[in-house]
């Protein structure tokens, strides 16, 4: 046990979990937050709150669906408002999960393990708050299904050259292949618990979840090529889904729109909110629930890295944007940067300056990047920050087109803003009931980083 | 089921017996919504079955019981029975209406009047349900186009708020009781030989129902007609100052090369706007780059009309007459001014006889006395100015009339005192407390639409007919009498003023076909009536009646004091709903205004400079008063509004008009008295705290170096005719990665907008609502940019922010060959025909706005909530059933009228042919006073539109972005004065 953990990316912010852990005392730590970990009244007070806000969304849908999206700010010329800024943030979020388990994964980082589950849940959470939007924005979501090419007898498909269309495809996949490789994870932990509950009805709900998962060599087996399997699939889809999505906006001929430089932009904005949604909900999480141990240093130091190296993409997007926006020498394209910076929305644009490039250069120093509180401060800024981009992308973009005539602006209604928080009292409410019903650290991957999971073959003298 | 009431047979029957009437339905509706009933019908028996069941242990009682109950019953059904039923008519087409065919419409002509002048229309009619107006092309004032309030008058005929019942002081009587009162009124007035009867409507042209009149009173002598419309005193009483006798002028557009503008706003607005226009525009030309008129307009506000102007000036409401007289004495060899009226006066001597200075329907008589002078002597007279008999039977000076009424009114000398249709008490001068003094009367009775503020101060109301459910006769702007026929039954049992009048005389009940038939025959010189009066039913006017042509001298009339210093405030006529008569008109309240793009308010107008000394932004709300009179107004700042003058519209602040009208603006008659009608000076501006939000369509006015609007002289033109196309790039059509162009082998539908004739009247954003089924959304709608025009016309500024020209451009949808919305949508809900229509799938739609949003001219329009009223039965009446009424939630936008286009193709299908030149007349195109609108067959190298389109000054609104619109603008050519070549003010 003294054996020191040999790992070759070891650095001196600290190891990925204490030493002084063992296969036992992991499965204890994690599984006994589910088991027997007593209810809380700060957990009860955390899940009312979000419960409460949750109910934001069943009136301000309930609202909408009997009255129309007029109840939203939504006009003419600003088509889109809060319902697809809402939708891309929430997308975005859910970016840093896949990364984490898929990506993270097949490149080896074995320091993802302690934060993977959570961060796949994060995912699960925020794409289904996300898949809410595109349904409740269309002015007759009782239709919306016509989105899906369903065989019919009028023979009538969708529109297979938009990227809303694309967009379904792009989200269900997601939302999918998340959820499957989420499910498949937990099968080896489910298994764990159902061994390790000592009520009658934890057995048999654990029991009935892991699916008859013996621990045998050959299930072993089968999981590992599954979850390379599905890494593997869910790996393009980091790629590939935002990337739809900034077509969405790219294949369009709006004037800040319309740009090439959009799918990666768009993809690093979505590794860069969810990083920072990642890091907003696990420091408070570790510090509640005593992983200090197991989410240690070296993970918050590692997600602030990915965090600031994002943030330099992102700023890049920007500056490219405003200097493409100036080198077209188009009317429309010089205008649209100009009224950005200097129009009636420009605080909007100041403001994500500020949270998305300025906010993250702190994260180049070391004692920021380790403390903890600095941390998540500088996380709710660029969460903020990246919903003030996608505001200014959307909004900003419709209010002034072409033709002078017909600008406009756009302000919210209260139903924006019942919406939106109630989608963030979704989130939550999943959230704080996920962390009591599930072992949000992989147990398993976790024992793999001990000492004793890896047998050396005794070298030949 | 204990806790409803328990209703029986009997009980129900009871309750229906105390209902009365035109309650009675309503207590029937009521009836069934209650619990108890619904449980009665939904049980299977009579409540009394149950009591057959017997009770336990073979005890029979419930048996006897029940044969008691039925014995009762059974007795007294008889009673109970005699209630009596609805009756209901269902009667099919037996024998099918002549000419109907369900499914087609059918066009009757007949004539819509706005102050007594006709405006003759073609109403389409769906089973005899009047749904669109369009011009009457065969009518000289007409030639198929209409103005914007003649294409309104259908919604006003299915107004709900119109006044739809007999009332005596808010009781609902029956149309006889009135006349067994007014007849014994009249009866006591027979005595003294009607002294105490004063009638009071609006001006009267019909020559019938002047006949009426006289023949009333010569049965009654000493009773008093007066007649009182706020609109067109100043042209009346002016010919009246210039010739020293009421004359009519009819203008001759067509043959002016030089037209000035006082003040006038006659490009499809008042008497002859429609014929003006369509001359204005044919003289004016602009096609090949080539402009046939000079155009200067003096202005104290600006106007649609200006806007169009080579040379505007902004003048204080003081100075229109000054210049006006600078200007006739500089026609007369006198010295100018300034050099602007150096210049329009040189201008004026070129073209001696073939010039026109006009006066506006706002002005004062004086300006148009002075107008009349310069014309006599430039000439113009009997040439491009042509004298007729007035229109009236009787011109008076209305203003004089209504102060003799208020005169007898407040020495109680009336006793009897009949209104008949205007609204006097809202609109009169202020001055005369009319309010008050009709109250004197002693019987008061007022026909009219509406339960309107004259309505509120009188006993008798009784509705009156629209123009489109009633007989009468009315001349147009040049005297061609319109025969006015009814197109459906009055919807509220309404009486015409011909049916009032009509009970003065011994034949009360004589129908008003019968009046005026028997007018007309009396007339009648030709042998063969019957024939002749078909004829004109059916065209709709009486052929060659124009009013004589008279020749008479124009004097200079004596100079007027000059004004006092401080502020002034000039009064308009609102161009849709004039003084306040069409305020209920929910198309007209939601139209912009075409100058300041506002809808829904009238606002302090004010110019940039003069809100900055001020100290007020749009939206602030200032104190206006004008001596003891104060109004409380939002302020718009309107650039090339005259500093120190603000303007306001008339017509709005109504407080009984209806739905629409109730609470919006605010009322400038407060501050009107006869002595100020054009305008007053001296008035004090004061800003107040708060602010009023205005309902603009339009916020920004520059065309940011976009050029939307292009624009050259025919002086550039001249040098460079392709001037107008180099302005902008358009990628030529083989631009494309497709391997092939679709080619359009049947028809190519297409249209082309010239900006040269567009007026900016917004005539065609009515019609299209008219045609389309279009709904109003509202106020706080259009606040949130949600209107829902098909159709809108844009309004530019371009040069300095006081005096700027100004330009207009109608877009629609432009139905782009590679159109960006259609790629976008997830659903396929609007996609190219093999026409080159983009249609929008109604039913296919979910609605996700993407088409909008990739919108680059953004014409389409969505139903946020539900805009379309399912609920009022009457409006239900105006819809097309050619055309979808969209519910809640899907996109639409233009069609090019694709309900038309079909109706040709299938007409020209059946006759084995292609479909003409000219057989489609979209709505827009249709209504446009100055045909500015072609729409055709581009396939068809010699249909108009194709002609249009190989026009030099022809060009494609953004066609930089490829989207290859079939919509195209003939840019706006005009034609400067060089002279005055130091901006439009010399």
């Amino acid at each position: 046990m003294s054996q020191p953990v040999e790992l070759p990316d070891q650095i001196h912010v600290g190891t990925v979990i204490d030493e002084s852990h063992s296969l036992a005392s992991v499965s204890d730590k994690v599984g006994g937050i589910v088991l027997r970990r007593k209810i809380t009244l700060g957990w009860v007070f955390g899940l009312l709150i979000s419960f409460a806000v949750l109910q934001n969304l069943m009136a301000g849908a309930t609202w909408l669906l009997l009255k129309g999206v007029g109840v939203w700010g939504i006009n003419i010329p600003v088509g889109w408002g809060f319902a697809i800024i809402n939708f891309v943030w929430w997308i975005g979020i859910g970016h840093a999960g896949t990364l984490i388990s898929a990506i993270l994964l097949l490149l080896n980082q074995s320091w993802r393990n302690a934060i993977n589950r959570f961060a796949e849940a994060m995912t699960l959470f925020a794409v289904m708050c996300a898949g809410m939007f595109p349904v409740l924005h269309t002015g007759r979501p009782w239709l919306a299904y016509w989105l899906l090419p369903i065989p019919n007898t009028m023979s009538m498909w969708p529109q297979f050259r938009s990227p809303l269309l694309w967009d379904v495809f792009a989200v269900t996949t997601y939302l999918t292949i998340s959820a499957v490789f989420w499910y498949v994870g937990l099968l080896p932990d489910l298994a764990t618990l159902r061994d390790s509950a000592k009520s009658k009805t934890s057995q048999v709900i654990y029991g009935a979840l892991s699916m008859g998962w013996r621990n045998s060599a050959r299930h072993w087996q089968r999981y590992e090529k599954a979850s390379l399997l599905l890494a593997g699939l869910a790996t393009p889809l980091v790629v590939s889904v935002h990337t739809v999505v900034s077509f969405d906006f790219a294949v369009s001929i709006i004037p800040g729109w319309h740009t090439t430089i959009f799918p990666p932009y768009f993809v690093a904005g979505a590794i860069y909110s969810g990083f920072a949604m990642v890091l907003t909900l696990m420091i408070p999480v570790r510090k509640f629930y005593g992983l200090d141990d197991i989410i240690t240093m070296r993970h918050l130091n590692n997600m602030a890295k990915v965090t600031l190296a994002t943030a330099l993409i992102v700023g890049y997007g920007y500056c490219f944007e405003a200097f493409f926006g100036y080198f077209s020498a188009d009317t429309y394209e010089k205008f649209m940067i100009w009224n950005r910076m200097t129009g009636p929305y420009a605080p909007f644009y100041w403001m994500l300056i500020l949270c998305n490039i300025i906010t993250p250069q702190f994260l180049w120093s070391k004692k920021i990047r380790t403390s903890p509180g600095i941390l998540w401060c500088i996380s709710i800024v660029v969460n903020i920050g990246m919903w003030l981009e996608r505001f200014v992308i959307v909004v900003t973009s419709l209010h002034r087109d072409f033709l002078p005539s017909s600008w406009g602006m756009y302000w919210p209604t209260i139903w924006d803003w019942a919406v939106y928080t109630g989608t963030l009292g979704l989130f939550m409410t999943l959230i704080f009931l996920f962390v009591r019903v599930l072992p949000m650290i992989t147990i398993f991957e976790l024992r793999m980083l001990l000492p004793g999971a890896s047998v050396k073959e005794p070298v030949a003298q | 089921m204990s806790e409803h009431t328990d209703l029986n047979l009997g009980i129900i029957q009871k309750r229906l017996e105390r209902a009365k009437g035109p309650g009675y339905w309503r207590s029937l509706d009521e009836l069934f919504s209650t619990d108890g009933f619904k449980d009665y019908l939904h049980r299977e028996f009579p409540r009394q079955a149950s009591e057959w069941i017997d009770g336990p242990d073979g005890d029979d009682s419930g048996r006897r019981n029940f044969l008691k109950i039925m014995g009762a019953s059974l007795a007294l059904a008889g009673l109970s029975a005699c209630t009596k039923q609805p009756t209901e008519y269902v009667v099919p087409y037996v024998v099918e209406p002549e000419k109907l065919l369900a499914g087609k419409p059918l066009f009757y002509a007949t004539a819509f009047p706005v102050s007594g002048i006709a405006n003759p229309v073609l109403v389409e009619t769906h089973e005899f349900r009047p749904t669109k107006v369009e011009g009457n092309p065969q009518h000289p004032a007409s030639m198929g186009s209409t103005d914007v309030p003649t294409q309104a008058s259908v919604l006003g005929l299915y107004d709900p708020d119109r006044l739809q019942t007999v009332n005596y002081i808010g009781e609902i009587r029956s149309y006889t009781s009135f006349l067994s009162t007014f007849l014994s009124l009249l009866e006591k007035q027979k005595a003294k030989g009607g002294a105490g009867i004063s009638i009071l409507t609006e001006t009267v042209t019909s020559p019938t129902l002047y006949a009426q009149i006289q023949d009333a009173l010569k049965l009654y002598p000493q009773a008093k007609w007066h007649q009182w419309d706020p609109i067109g005193n100043g042209r009346r009483v002016g010919s009246q100052l210039a010739f020293g006798q009421f004359l009519n002028t009819v203008y001759k557009f067509d043959q002016a090369d030089v037209v000035v503008s006082l003040d006038a706003n006659f490009l499809g607005n008042g008497p002859g706007g429609v014929r003006y226009a369509s001359d204005f525009a044919a003289k004016r030309g602009g096609k090949g780059g080539t402009v046939g008129n000079r155009f200067y307009a003096i202005e104290s506000t600006p106007t649609s009309t200006g806007s169009k102007a080579d040379h505007r000036l902004a003048v204080k409401p003081s100075e229109v007459a000054v210049l006006a007289r600078s200007l006739a004495s500089a026609v007369t060899g006198g010295s100018a001014s300034d050099k602007f009226i150096a210049a329009l006066a040189k201008d004026l001597l070129g073209a001696k006889g073939k010039s026109i200075v006009i006066a506006g329907e706002d002005q004062s008589a004086e300006v148009h006395a002075i107008a009349h002078a310069i014309n006599q002597s430039l000439d113009n007279i009997g040439k491009t100015v042509v004298l007729t008999a007035s229109l009236e039977p009787k011109p008076v000076d209305q203003y004089a009339d209504i102060k003799a009424l208020v005169q007898d009114l407040n020495a109680g000398q009336v006793d009897l005192l009949l209104i008949i249709g205007g609204n006097p008490v809202y609109n009169a001068p202020n001055e005369l407390n009319l309010r008050g003094a009709i109250q004197k009367a002693k019987t008061r009775v007022r026909l009219g639409l509406y339960d309107d503020e004259t309505s509120e101060v009188c006993q008798w109301l009784l509705p009156e007919t629209h123009a489109f459910e009633t007989w009468s006769d009315a001349p147009a702007y040049d005297g061609t009498i319109s025969i006015i026929q009814p197109l459906i039954a009055p919807l509220y049992g309404g009486k015409s003023a011909h049916d009032i009048l009509a009970t003065f005389t011994e034949v009360p009940d004589k129908s008003g076909y019968q009046i005026i038939r028997e007018y007309w025959a009396a007339k009648h010189a030709g042998a063969d009536f019957e024939t002749w009066w078909k004829h004109t039913i059916h065209d709709g006017f009486i052929k060659d009646s124009a009013a004589a042509v008279v020749k008479a001298d124009a004097k200079l009339p004596p100079a007027s004091a000059p004004a006092a210093s401080g502020h002034q405030v000039s009064f308009h006529f609102d161009p849709y709903v004039l003084d306040g008569r069409f305020s209920n008109n929910a198309w007209l309240q939601e139209l912009p205004r075409p100058v300041t793009r506002l809808t829904w308010d009238n606002a302090v107008l004010i110019s940039p400079k003069t809100a900055k000394e001020l100290g007020v932004e749009n939206e602030n709300r200032v104190e206006v008063a004008v001596g003891s009179n104060k109004v409380e107004g939002a302020v718009w700042i309107v650039p090339g509004q005259p500093e120190g003058s603000v303007a306001i519209s008339l017509g709005y602040g109504r407080t009984r008009s209806g739905r629409a009208g109730n609470g919006a603006g605010f009322n400038a008659y407060v501050i009107r008295t006869s002595a100020n009608a054009t305008y007053a000076a001296g008035a004090s501006i004061k800003k107040i705290d708060g602010k009023f939000e205005l309902a603009a369509v339009q916020h920004h006015f520059a065309m940011e170096g976009r050029e939307p609007v292009k624009s050259a002289t025919a002086e550039d033109l001249k040098k460079d005719p392709l001037a107008i196309q180099k302005m902008s790039e358009t990628p030529n059509s083989g631009l494309t990665i497709l391997p092939s162009d679709w080619q359009y082998k049947g028809y190519a539908w297409g249209m082309a907008i010239d900006l040269s004739g567009c007026t900016g009247c917004n005539t065609c954003v009515v019609a299209c609502q008219a045609e389309n089924n279009i709904p109003v959304t509202g106020k706080a709608q259009v606040l949130r940019t949600r209107e829902m025009h098909w159709i809108r016309v844009d309004r530019y500024y371009s040069g300095n922010e006081d005096n700027p020209e100004a330009f207009f451009q109608p877009v629609a949808c432009h139905h782009c060959e590679n159109a960006p919305c259609e790629i976008v949508c997830p659903v396929a809900a609007t996609a190219h025909d093999a026409e080159g229509l983009n249609n929008m799938v109604y039913n296919r739609c979910v609605g996700t706005r993407y088409c909008s949003n990739n919108c680059p001219y953004k014409v389409r329009r969505f139903n946020f909530l539900m805009y379309n009223d399912w609920e009022t039965e009457s409006l239900k009446l105006q819809r097309n059933p050619d055309v979808s009424v969209r519910s809640r939630g899907v996109m639409e936008k233009c069609t090019y009228c694709v309900q038309r286009i079909n109706y040709a193709k299938i007409t020209a299908e059946k006759e084995d042919r292609r479909v003409k030149d000219g057989e489609i007349v979209t709505a827009c195109e249709a209504a446009c006073p100055s045909q500015a609108i072609a729409f055709g067959d581009l396939n068809d190298p010699n249909s108009k539109v194709s002609r249009w389109k190989r026009e030099k000054t022809n060009y494609s609104l953004l066609g930089e972005l490829n989207t290859r619109p079939r919509t195209t603008y003939l840019a706006d050519i005009r034609n400067p004065n060089p002279e005055l070549t130091n901006g439009r003010e010399g």
